[in-house]
């Protein structure tokens, strides 16, 4: 039996763990060893914006060890990631290169909306369970140092993530300078979170029946509930939760501590932990909460092992995707029905241009979320459609998606209606290599053509046939009325698309009748 | 219910655990004593106590002092204070030694001098072939290593080094003859103090040759250089010399938070163990009172602390006399530890463990699986990392050696070495050191916690993945201490065990600890409770109505909660059966709460060490082993790890050493209401040694095992007629 040996290294806010996999087709992803090391990274970041010395040595240590520990087992791959409290620090760029160049690890920054995305693959590893539980409303907590994600599910699909800047160490840290006046902690603590709740629930939540709650998160979830749960089915129902919520409460961090057997350390983050999950129960009222025990470093492992083809993947992630980017178009009121047309043109185009300008799944679904998004702007002005598409695509997060395939997605939008400058101007202002300026030019063509071929929205375009010959793009559409203000003002759509590929849209048109 | 053991925390309720502890040595003295033991093993014994009762007094004698000294006055569990008990441990103690002295003088010289073999006690005695022959090797061999130093008012007081043995003189300037005739009375008189370390490089006996009789002798090195002292003063005439011995106040106390590094702070403490504070000052009975008022006033001794020796100082040279050459025939037989049954077959250990849990009964069994499990473990290609814990490791030890072996195979290999292991710190610095240049990775130890737990974790990649297995123990890591301790382990390969096992060491490696543990039990954090919770759960079930029992065999039981508990379950109805080497605290018999709890002591040729507790638990009998006692510094201040023995079969075979550990009425000694140890009277019984029952155990399976495997013999066929 094959089995690979594959190392996840999650950096956290306050530990740093690496985690052991096995897999294989027949026993699926094992976790074989957890060797977790206490270290408050995000008490430096959320306080001073920065990692100090002391702190990054420490680190580098730790990595170290975990290296050795890794070739110990004789990985085949490993992937190491940190999350906010490096995301958020300013020297991030100068503890990476410290940390290659210590231990020869290279550690990749997640923008949140990969780490939840993680998450979310890690539970959705455990497929049967969490399949069920989303056919009825569920939300998705994930509580780490930094903040808070909440993703919701309906009727199996997911209907919105949100993050809130509100974690247990971030709480713990602001409220340190108050913390004389432990007899209001709770109080406190919750009328600091409560506000931002408040908000979300009245802008996602409205009147969505959250029958399930599930908390993903870290060690302290699972230490927070270690004594509470149902140990089979790792589930507490809404009583004991609330039992448990007073006990915890009741209690000083060093009660806590030796009650619970838990480092003080961490009995300081348990109080603030129960409390945000105590007022997103409460304002939710779900009835039944569910604790995977799944982490991060797992999530690492389910991707491993989709792209090296050791497992299938049930879950289709994409779908997710795209019902993210279509709860965003449904939230600035874009126009459906020409964002259905645009989707069947344009990618009838990418798929007969794929092929030869070496596009791939990937960027197919990056250029259908484009054309999902391309006019969300227009929601705040229909004369700045272009910077308020792109400034509202890069403040909204799609989970599953990375901060650069957000970037260019809001890129595509903004140059769909204004010219795309060099590469030498746009480099100064985005992250954008030329790699990517190059994808962001392609996909932009092709959006800028399949919208004009819906310049009117009246959908004409029925149905659409791409063929590719040599220095033409042959376009066989059938139209269902006039085509005349479309045919006219292609011209310089199709200009650009020629700049891009060489290739001139050629139009084959047949009016049905 | 709510636990609240206030009732049960009366001092009167408790024993003083260092008064506790004399009794213990008092048993081991009652073996010395015993007739039906061969001469050379009560050689033996009488030594063992000596040795016990210089650690006594060197690690607790002397911790009470500075408690003492720093005005601590908190009363123990038993209710007395340390001044208290330092008046009531110098009490029992010179009762012991004087014992000590009984048996050495009275009973075994004169058992020694009906075997022919002589212990010249008084070099005046000496024959005159005998004097010479030792005035010759005092020239040859004494002479040359010894350094006389005086004391006047220009040379301070020597330091005189811990539990060495020490010649003190009074010496006084010869007059030679003109001073003598010019001012007269002068000079003579006025003594000096001097004195000269017996060297330890050398045997502390010397056998002298063979008289006509055929009759041996042996002379202590001290009478040796009494008789030639005057060649060491040569201008001076010696009044008197005496031995004399101290010992110092050695608690070896770190201050752990302001020691960077801790292998530097223990070769420095090292140092300066010989410069502590002296605890006691040993004399010979005869001792010139001149010369005792001096090292009185220098050691700044009281009454209490000191020690008038009707006999030879130090008894361990017992010890090495009991290794004398000829006479086999007054020791008992020496074991052979018989192979393990699972084990007497050509497959290696690692399919053998996949068979099924192994258990190992030392030193019944032999000790060399634990050693070949590392062997193999360092020579299988598919093996990934070891992983042991080693507290005090014998010298030239196999196990250092396989584990240096392994890291130069490439394997990972971590080994948390106990430096804090008491008297064994030098030694194990060197292996340490050894072990970090092979490329292992060394742990040295943790601040704040001694690491005792016994557990070794291989790590072999198989064809399913990784799989674990677990060696895991009551006793050290010690081939050589193997022979002589009784210890239970297994070898395993169960799963869960394996994660534990994992987590152990990422915990030990300075790694945060599991959120839970699937079946160890870890010191200090999870285990106090975890055994409250067992012996609470049995007085629920005696509560009830249900049969309830807990039987426990520890090496010391002197941790007041968890007296307290057994009180409070006894006092429900829980029957309790305790078999507890050494200290015990627990009082029995008290009316109404501990009149169901027995506790035995088992002394015998082997050291009792293994730690196995069983509970009744409603009819799913609960069997543990492990490295803890039930003493507070197990439970809070150290690394321990208790393990469930699941297996049914092995669980039966440690539930049968405990059955015949409390049937034993031969080195069984039971503990009276009023403290006294007495043994079982055995009038109609048959006679039960746990030691030699268990002896001929190993020795049978082992044999009817050999047997079985003899018996399947090839058959050739026939051949086949046309």
């Amino acid at each position: 039996m094959q089995v690979s040996t594959f190392a996840a290294i999650d950096i956290g806010s306050y530990d740093v763990t690496l985690e052991i996999f096995e897999i294989s087709k027949k026993a699926g992803i094992k976790s074989i060893d957890t060797i977790r090391h206490r270290l408050e990274l995000g008490t430096d970041t959320y306080t001073h914006g920065k990692l100090g010395p002391k702190m990054e040595e420490e680190l580098c240590t730790v990595l170290k060890d975990f290296v050795r520990i890794m070739k110990g087992y004789r990985v085949e791959s490993y992937r190491a990631i940190a999350t906010s409290s490096l995301r958020e620090a300013e020297n991030s760029l100068f503890i990476l290169g410290k940390i290659r160049q210590a231990t020869g690890l290279t550690v990749e920054i997640l923008s949140n909306s990969e780490q939840r995305f993680l998450s979310y693959k890690a539970i959705a590893s455990i497929e049967s369970r969490f399949n069920k539980m989303i056919e009825k409303g569920t939300a998705v907590i994930d509580v780490d140092g930094g903040s808070i994600q909440i993703s919701l599910f309906d009727k199996d699909a997911l209907v919105t993530t949100q993050n809130i800047r509100m974690g247990n160490l971030r709480i713990r840290e602001r409220l340190l300078p108050l913390k004389n006046n432990t007899a209001n902690y709770e109080r406190l603590a919750e009328e600091l979170i409560r506000n931002e709740i408040l908000s979300f629930k009245r802008m996602y939540l409205k009147d969505r029946k959250i029958e399930n709650i599930m908390l993903i998160g870290d060690f302290i979830t699972d230490t927070v509930f270690r004594d509470t749960e149902d140990k089979a089915s790792r589930t507490i129902s809404r009583s004991d939760f609330d039992a448990w919520y007073q006990n915890i409460v009741e209690h000083s961090t060093m009660e806590l501590a030796v009650t619970m057997d838990v480092p003080v350390e961490y009995a300081s983050l348990l109080r603030p932990s129960a409390i945000i999950y105590h007022r997103l129960i409460e304002e939710m009222g779900a009835a039944m909460i569910w604790t995977p025990g799944i982490h991060l470093a797992r999530g690492l492992a389910y991707e491993y092992a989709e792209q090296k083809k050791l497992l299938k993947v049930k879950h289709d992630f994409e779908n997710d995707i795209i019902m993210a980017a279509k709860n965003i178009g449904k939230r600035y009121a874009v126009n459906r029905a020409h964002i259905q047309n645009m989707e069947m043109t344009a990618m009838a185009v990418f798929d007969a241009m794929k092929r030869v300008y070496g596009l791939g799944e990937r960027e197919r679904l990056l250029l259908r979320i484009a054309v999902m998004l391309h006019d969300v702007g227009k929601y705040i002005s229909m004369n700045f459609i272009a910077e308020s598409s792109y400034n509202i695509i890069m403040s909204n997060e799609i989970i599953g998606l990375s901060h650069a395939e957000r970037e260019t997605i809001a890129l595509i939008a903004r140059y769909n209606t204004r010219e795309m400058p060099p590469f030498e101007e746009l480099s100064q202002e985005t992250s954008i290599d030329t790699g990517r300026y190059l994808l962001v030019a392609e996909l932009t063509a092709i959006v800028r053509y399949a919208n004009s071929l819906d310049r009117s929205h009246m959908q004409k375009v029925q149905s659409i046939r791409a063929v590719l010959r040599e220095q033409e793009l042959r376009l066989y559409l059938e139209v269902n009325r006039d085509f005349t203000l479309e045919q006219g003002l292609i011209g310089e759509k199709a200009d650009f698309f020629y700049e891009v590929f060489s290739v001139r849209p050629v139009l084959k048109i047949k009016r049905q009748i | 219910m709510d636990y609240d053991y206030t009732e049960y925390r009366k001092p009167e309720y408790y024993r003083n655990r260092e008064l506790s502890w004399i009794s213990f040595d008092e048993r081991v003295l009652s073996e010395a004593r015993d007739k039906n033991i061969p001469l050379f093993e009560r050689l033996k014994f009488l030594s063992i106590t000596a040795s016990n009762l210089d650690e006594f007094y060197m690690i607790r004698v002397a911790s009470l002092k500075d408690m003492v000294h720093t005005q601590y006055n908190k009363p123990d569990i038993a209710g007395m204070t340390p001044k208290e008990q330092l008046k009531a441990i110098s009490a029992s103690t010179h009762d012991l030694v004087a014992q000590q002295y009984r048996t050495y003088n009275r009973s075994l010289i004169p058992a020694l001098k009906h075997i022919n073999l002589h212990v010249v006690s008084s070099h005046e005695d000496l024959t005159k072939e005998q004097a010479a022959y030792v005035d010759e090797y005092f020239e040859e061999n004494v002479y040359p290593v010894l350094t006389p130093m005086a004391m006047d008012s220009s040379r301070p007081f020597p330091l005189i080094r811990n539990k060495t043995l020490n010649i003190g003189a009074l010496i006084s300037k010869k007059e030679d003859k003109k001073t003598k005739e010019g001012k007269k009375g002068e000079g003579s008189g006025h003594l000096e103090f001097a004195t000269v370390q017996v060297p330890a490089v050398l045997p502390r006996f010397v056998q002298l040759p063979a008289g006509e009789d055929g009759a041996h002798s042996l002379i202590l090195l001290e009478e040796i250089i009494e008789r030639n002292i005057g060649k060491l003063f040569l201008s001076y005439d010696v009044v008197c010399a005496h031995p004399y011995r101290i010992m110092r106040n050695a608690d070896l106390t770190i201050d752990e938070d302001e020691a960077a590094d801790l292998l530097i702070e223990i070769q420095k403490q090292l140092k300066k163990r010989q410069w502590g504070e002296v605890i006691r000052l040993e004399v010979e009975d005869k001792i010139d009172k001149r010369l005792l008022k001096i090292l009185k006033t220098e050691f700044n001794i009281k009454d209490d602390d000191l020690f008038f020796i009707p006999g030879p100082l130090d008894l361990t040279f017992l010890m090495k006399m009991y290794g004398l050459e000829g006479y086999e025939a007054y020791k008992t037989p020496k074991y052979v530890p018989a192979p393990v049954p699972a084990l007497q077959n050509d497959d290696d250990i690692f399919t053998n463990i996949r068979r099924g849990d192994i258990l190992l009964h030392h030193p019944y069994m032999s000790f060399d699986p634990v050693v070949d499990f590392v062997r193999q473990a360092a020579r299988d290609p598919e093996v990934l990392a070891i992983k042991q814990t080693l507290y005090r490791v014998s010298g030239n030890s196999p196990i250092i050696a396989a584990l240096a072996q392994a890291a130069e195979n490439g394997k990972q290999v971590s080994v948390l070495v106990e430096l804090k292991a008491r008297f064994d710190e030098e030694n194990n610095i060197v292996w340490a050191k050894m072990l970090e240049k092979a490329g292992c990775h060394v742990i040295y130890g943790l601040l704040g916690l001694k690491v005792h737990s016994k557990i070794t974790l291989v790590v072999r990649r198989e064809e399913e993945g990784i799989r674990r297995y677990v060696h895991l123990g009551t006793g050290n890591y010690n081939d050589s201490t193997a022979k002589q301790y009784t210890d239970c382990g297994i070898l395993t390969c169960d799963a869960k065990i394996g994660e534990d096992a994992t987590a152990v060491f990422n915990m030990l490696s300075g790694y945060s600890e599991p959120s839970t543990w699937n079946k160890l039990v870890v010191a200090p954090i999870w285990m106090r409770n975890r055994f409250l919770h067992m012996i609470r759960m049995e007085e629920e079930h005696a509560r009830n109505g249900q049969e309830a029992r807990i039987v426990a065999k520890i090496n010391s039981l002197c941790d007041q909660e968890i007296i307290a508990a057994l009180y409070s379950a006894s006092a429900a109805g829980v029957k309790i059966d305790l078999i507890v080497r050494g200290i015990c605290c627990l009082i029995t018999g008290i009316p109404g709460i501990s009149e169901n709890i027995t506790v035995r002591s088992i002394v015998g040729n082997f050291l009792e060490h293994a730690r196995i507790f069983y509970f009744y638990s409603n009819g799913n009998e609960e069997v543990y082993m492990g490295s803890a006692d039930w003493m507070p510094r197990n439970l809070d201040k150290r690394v321990e790890i208790v393990f469930p023995v699941e297996d049914p079969q092995i669980k039966k075979e440690v539930m049968n050493i405990l059955k015949v550990q409390l049937e034993d009425n031969m080195k069984a000694h039971v503990l009276q209401p009023d403290g006294l140890y007495v043994k079982p009277d055995r009038r109609g019984k048959t006679p039960v040694c746990a030691q030699e029952y268990f002896c001929q155990e190993a020795q049978e399976k082992a044999k009817e095992k050999k047997a079985a495997l003899d018996k399947r013999v090839f058959i050739p066929a026939e051949p086949v007629e046309n």
